[in-house]
C-alpha cells in the first residue's frame, strides 16, 4: 500500500504502456471505486463487481483522453458515478424495505466521506510500513488483535498500544499536509 | 482534511476496505488482454458475420474462436460493442 509515486506520475507511465504502473494505479484506486459503488450507491456485490471492472476497463481505454494527469482522482470518481448510475438504470439494485430509498440519489454524505477517506489513506503512505500495516489490518480489514499479532509476529497484548501510537503519527502526518495561512490571509500548501 | 482526532481517523481508514482480490487482479490484467482485444475488434470491423455473432452471444463466439471468455476480455469487448 506504500505510495511513493503520485497518481499523476502513474498515469503518465501508464500512457507509455508501463504495465507495472497500471497495476499500481489499479491497486491505488481499487478501494475508492469499490467504496463508491458499495457505499455511495449501495450496489449489491455482483453489480459492484461489474461496475468495478467496467470502470477500470474504461479508464484503461480512455486514459489518453484525460486532459490533466493531476485530475485523475476526480475523473475516476465521476466515471465511477456514471457507471453506477447506468447500472442502477439498467434495473439492478440492492433490495431494501424502504421504498423511498429505492428511488433515492446516491448517498452524498457517504461519497464525501469516501473522498476524505482517500486523503487519509494517501497520508498513510507517509507512515512507516509497520504502522500502515497495523492500521489497515485493524480498521480497514477488520482483523482481530490475535490475527494481526500472528500475521505480524507481535504479542497480541501490544497491538492496541501500537495502533494508538500509529494513529497519532497519522494525525501528525495529516497535520503536516494541511494548508497554512499566509500573512495576507490566503493559503499555501505545505 | 477535517479529521481532528484519532476516532475520526479510525473511522475514515475503515471507510475504504479492500476490494476483493480477484477483482483487483482482473483489472490489473487488462494490458495483458489488450492484444486479444485489438485482434478481435480489428476482425469485427472487417467481418460483419463475426461482429454480429459477437453481439448476439459474446461468450459463446469467443469460446468458439478459441479465446478464454473471461474477464477482463469480456468486459472490454462488451463495452466496445455496447452501442452496436
Amino acid at each position: 500500500m506504500a505510495q511513493t509515486v503520485s497518481a499523476a506520475q502513474l498515469v503518465a507511465r501508464c500512457r507509455n504502456g508501463d504495465q507495472e504502473a497500471w497495476a499500481a494505479l489499479v491497486e491505488r484506486f481499487s478501494r475508492y471505486v469499490y467504496a463508491i459503488a458499495t457505499q455511495g450507491f449501495r450496489l449489491r456485490e455482483h453489480d459492484a463487481e461489474d461496475v468495478f471492472q467496467e470502470v477500470f476497463t474504461k479508464v484503461y481505454q480512455r486514459l489518453d483522453s484525460l486532459r490533466s494527469d493531476e485530475a485523475f482522482q476526480p475523473w475516476i470518481a465521476q466515471l465511477t458515478r456514471h457507471v453506477c448510475v447506468d447500472r442502477l438504470r439498467s434495473g439492478s439494485r440492492e433490495e431494501t424495505t424502504d421504498e423511498t430509498e429505492l428511488a433515492a440519489d446516491p448517498d452524498e454524505d457517504a461519497l464525501a466521506r469516501i473522498d476524505e477517506a482517500l486523503d487519509v489513506h494517501d497520508a498513510m503512505a507517509g507512515l512507516p510500513e509497520n504502522c500502515r500495516e497495523i492500521l489497515d489490518r485493524f480498521f480497514a480489514r477488520d482483523e482481530t488483535y490475535r490475527t494481526i499479532g500472528e500475521a505480524l509476529e507481535l504479542p497480541a497484548g501490544t497491538i492496541a498500544s501500537r495502533i494508538s501510537r500509529c494513529l497519532v503519527k497519522l494525525r501528525d502526518e495529516l497535520d503536516g499536509r494541511k494548508p497554512v495561512p499566509t500573512q495576507s490571509g490566503g493559503q499555501v500548501s505545505v | 482534511m477535517s479529521a481532528s482526532n484519532e476516532d475520526r481517523l479510525a473511522d475514515l481508514i475503515g471507510a475504504l476496505p479492500p476490494a476483493p482480490e480477484a477483482w483487483v487482479r482482473a483489472a490489473q490484467e487488462l494490458p495483458l488482454a489488450r492484444t486479444e482485444i485489438d485482434a478481435i475488434v480489428a476482425r469485427a470491423e472487417t467481418d460483419a458475420e463475426f461482429r454480429q455473432a459477437l453481439i448476439a452471444d459474446l461468450e459463446a463466439t469467443l469460446a468458439q474462436e478459441g479465446y478464454e471468455p473471461e474477464r477482463p476480455l469480456l468486459d472490454a469487448l462488451r463495452w466496445r460493442f455496447a452501442d452496436s
